[in-house]
């Protein structure tokens, strides 16, 4: 053991204590790193619970991950706010309020700084293609010589508020070639690259902010009621690849326009329950399936009145009463909802919100998920050029539709609601579960389909912000496993293969950076990239971590996600993974039918007897192997898993 | 219901009571036996000698400059922000009186849901702004709220744009049912208009919005609000030709 694997709060404690100390934080080293078994129940109590506050030496919790590195922010970026990452090659490209930064990850336990690029600008949104890097400007203060000065003018022709373009080719030397100023700037953006077209990358710009004045930037019109007004719309960027400084704005489309569906999806498991229960207690229960809602007393009990004396009864109803008013319940509750509003002209135009916060385009499928403010939006992409909105869902319960993940089959789709924008610390005990929560839907028919919510379960303190925030896929073969960021909530690895019951299997947090008053901090973005798992904190710099086998994953599932190589990864621009084959892969598909019992424990034995054989030795009986599970497929509870495993059994006999 | 400008200190400092707390247990374990340590580590890591990175010495310069850096942004300070900030706490407060109002005058439960989201919201704001201004060493204004009197620093609230008048806050707060939902959507959107109002004028002042902190905050008002005020244009129309509806059981209390 080195002195780099020791925490700076454990150098602090071997300071305080001495030499007895650090024989103790030896063993309890040692004794942490060989007890990689698997631990299958969540721990209990949250160790997450009442961790100490620190900027770099604050208390830890971790499950199912393990430490590979943690790195300050270099000198230039300290005490600016870290915000989201790109992956190119061996570089992981971090976005910072005060600018990028390249971190050289080819040996992710020592990240080394290749550049430190100061250009102020909020939020520094960061996407890669090629040789070309774009960056976010948003803020007011962002200005297109880079300079940090800011710019004091309310209108001035110094502001960048837009895409930066920068050309990456000599990754030590970045040169700016070119901007797109846009009217609202550029609080995200997302690059699509059709599967088709080699020619160019189009960029999706996200603003949220206020629209600029036209006498900044002409053409910027704020009023909502102008057919040309920079609201309601989001803006296309053409890029042509070999000519980047022609960089254009090629269209704003109204994906909004139109939009009609109410602030409802289907009811949550929960409330399900509870009308079923309610029917059990012989509640009075109006409308069926998706529509059902428990009657309040307060409309029943009159209702009940009412009939009893009708039948020139006193005192109180009886059960016939009760029988009499579920009958007459329907034809009530019609009569009271009434009709229509005349006044309210269907047909009016709807312009629909005004911006989205972030869309994630998946082209491989042809689809993107468009987080736009009050709706989740589905968005045909196949003309990059001319998106169209396919679906769009809303709900109560979610503030602030704000960024998008597909399943990798693309028959999921999981929305996250930054309630609060970031800046509340909305994971306390008391708030609701469904606030600031994951939303996850099937896709199906080119509708999406709620099924239920995902947040984080450890409650954390007022001094923490708190919200769902950016993560992304990580490539475990047959499974829809997430990571995700919290903020100051720390990182959390879940599975939602069922969409009903998505669970944790893995996190990471740290107490507050303060404990007294909420400073900024936690984790703004948290991704999976060629086997490990980046994680931009805010004020703490880049952290990296390794997923470690549990009950809740193999070390085969593990090594199948690691087989996966990606050349580049823009967490927006969802990429499809492809497993190739291998012995991992296969395994991994036998640990997952081992554990959730659809093949037989003798027939699990076997496979992984023949594959044992196989690795390392002859292939020849895998052809055969792969006919006998393909057989299985018909008996078995999971039969579509248990095809998926004869076929990479078939593709490793080659 | 008091918003006192150093309440969230003193709940901080309970949480930092419990953690210096959990931090002594921690070091009075760490010499004690590896049986323990193990057990510990069964279930999850917490808090000592696993995350790898540089030394303490180099941690404590960086922290310097972090909170040199932090103590500049705060003593950088645009009048325009302040005012805006002083301004936007009066004007969260008085959403608080109105959403407030929600459980006693019959809300439907999508109401419910709507207000108890704007007052933990708002509250939550007030906090972070009142921290704004503390950091920065300006007066913090100290909110009251009694009823339907709303008092800033002990006197009557300033009549920040898209404010109620007195008149329309009697007119609400006789309303009751659906007509109590509609005449709090009407003033709401009235209400979250004008803040929107307040983002773009702060914009439009020369030297302002240029603290990140300043900038992202009354972005995110702006953006919250403009996107509530739509959703709150949409239950206004459902409920236009609705007579009194039935009201379904709270399915989601307020926190």
């Amino acid at each position: 053991m080195s002195d780099r694997s020791l925490s700076p709060t454990m150098l602090k404690l071997i300071r305080r204590l001495g030499p007895l100390a650090l024989a103790a934080g030896v063993l309890v080293v040692s004794a942490c790193s060989s007890s990689s078994g698997s631990f299958g129940a969540p721990p209990s109590p949250d160790p997450r619970i009442g961790l100490g506050a620190g900027l770099f030496d604050a208390e830890e919790a971790i499950w199912n991950l393990a430490w590979v590195s943690q790195s300050p922010p270099p000198e230039s970026f300290v005490g600016s706010t870290n915000s989201d990452l790109a992956f190119l090659g061996d570089y992981a490209i971090q976005g910072n309020y005060n600018g990028v930064m390249f971190w050289d990850i080819s040996d992710p336990a020592r990240p080394t700084i290749a550049v430190e690029f100061v250009c102020p600008a909020s939020q520094s949104d960061v996407s890669v293609y090629g040789n070309l890097l774009f960056v976010s400007g948003e803020g007011t203060s962002g200005r297109l010589d880079c300079g940090s000065e800011g710019v004091a003018e309310a209108v001035s022709h110094d502001r960048l508020r837009g895409i930066r373009i920068f050309d990456i080719t000599d990754v030590q030397n970045p040169e700016y070639i070119a901007n797109v100023q846009t009217c609202r700037g550029s609080h995200t953006h997302t690059v699509l690259k059709h599967p088709s077209d080699d020619d160019n990358v189009y960029i999706y710009v996200s603003g949220s902010s206020s629209v600029r004045p036209a006498e900044e930037l002409e053409g910027c019109i704020a009023a909502g009621d102008d057919p040309s007004s920079a609201l309601f719309r989001i803006e296309v960027i053409r890029v042509p690849l070999d000519s980047p400084e022609d960089a254009a704005i090629v269209s704003s489309p109204r994906i909004f326009q139109g939009l009609v569906e109410p602030e409802s999806h289907g009811q949550a498991p929960g409330d399900i329950r509870m009308v079923e229960e309610a029917r059990a207690r012989g509640d009075f229960v109006s409308g069926v399936g998706e529509e059902a809602r428990v009657m309040s007393r307060r409309f029943t009990q009159p209702q009940l009145l009412r009939i009893m004396r009708e039948r020139g009864g006193t005192g109180s109803p009886t059960a016939a009463d009760s029988a009499q008013l579920h009958e007459e319940l329907p034809t009530l509750v019609e009569q009271l909802r009434g009709t229509p509003d005349d006044d309210v002209d269907p047909d009016a135009p709807r312009p629909g919100p005004t911006q989205c916060h972030d869309i994630t385009v998946f082209p491989e499928i042809g689809l993107a998920a468009g987080a736009c403010g009050g709706y989740g939006l589905l968005l045909d992409i196949r003309d990059p050029e001319n998106p169209v909105r396919i679906d769009a869902v809303a709900d109560a319960n979610f503030s602030y539709w704000h960024s998008a993940t597909f399943n990798n089959d693309g028959s999921k789709v999981l929305f996250t609601d930054e309630w609060g924008g970031g800046g509340g610390p909305k994971c306390r005990i008391d708030d609701p579960r469904e606030w600031g929560a994951d939303a996850i839907f099937t896709i199906e028919n080119s509708s999406m389909v709620f099924h239920e919510y995902y947040k984080l379960s450890a409650p954390q303190t007022s001094v923490e912000n708190c919200v769902a925030h950016n993560g992304s896929l990580i490539p475990i073969p047959g499974r829809d496993i997430m990571i995700q960021g919290w903020y100051q909530g720390g990182i959390s690895l879940f599975d939602w293969t069922d969409p009903k019951n998505p669970h944790e299997i893995a996190f990471h947090d740290r107490g507050p950076v303060n404990a007294e008053t909420q400073r900024p901090g936690g984790s703004w973005s948290v991704y999976w990239y060629n086997g490990v798992i980046v994680n931009s904190e805010i004020s703490r710099g880049l952290d990296i971590f390794e997923l470690t086998p549990s009950a809740h994953m193999s070390q085969n599932e593990i090594d199948a996600a690691k087989s996966v190589h990606l050349d580049y990864l823009n967490a927006q621009g969802q990429p499809l993974f492809v497993w190739p084959s291998s012995f991992a892969l296969a395994g991994a598909y036998v640990d997952q039918l081992e554990r959730s019992g659809a093949l037989s424990e003798n027939r699990i034995a076997m496979v992984r007897g023949a594959l044992d054989d196989a690795d390392g030795g002859s292939r020849s009986g895998l052809n055969d192997l792969a006919s006998e599970v393909a057989r299985w497929a018909g008996s078995s509870n999971d039969s579509a898993k248990v095809r998926m495993l004869a076929d990479a059994v078939r593709d490793l006999a080659g | 219901m008091l918003l006192a400008p150093d309440e969230p200190r003193q709940q901080a400092n309970r949480i930092e009571k419990r953690s210096r707390m959990k931090k002594r247990q921690t070091r009075w374990i760490l010499p004690c036996t590896f049986a323990l340590a193990l057990t510990a580590c069964a279930s999850a890591q917490r808090s000592t000698g696993t995350s790898p990175g540089p030394e303490g010495r180099e941690l404590e310069r960086l922290e310097a400059l972090f909170q040199a850096r932090a103590d500049s942004v705060t003593s950088n300070v645009s009048e325009a922000d302040v005012e805006f900030m002083t301004g936007m706490i009066s004007h969260h407060a008085q959403a608080l009186v109105m959403s407030g109002l929600a459980p006693t005058h019959g809300a439907s439960p999508q109401m419910r849901i709507l207000t108890s989201r704007i007052i933990n919201a708002q509250t939550d704001e007030i906090a972070f702004m009142q921290a704004w201004l503390r950091d920065r060493q300006r007066h913090v204004p100290e909110v009251e709220v009694d009823g339907l009197t709303l008092t800033i620093d002990g006197g009557p609230a300033p009549r920040m744009h898209g404010m109620l008048s007195d008149a329309q806050m009697q007119e609400l707060a006789a309303a009751r049912g659906v007509e109590w939902d509609r005449v709090f959507l009407t003033y709401m959107i009235q209400h979250h208009e004008g803040a929107v109002t307040m983002v773009s004028d702060l914009f439009a002042t020369d030297g302002a919005a240029n603290d990140d902190i300043a900038f992202k905050m009354a972005s995110d008002i702006q953006v919250d609000q403009r996107t509530e005020i739509r959703r709150m244009k949409r239950m206004l129309e459902e409920i236009a030709g609705r007579p009194e509806g039935p009201s379904p059981q709270d399915r989601h209390p307020s926190p």
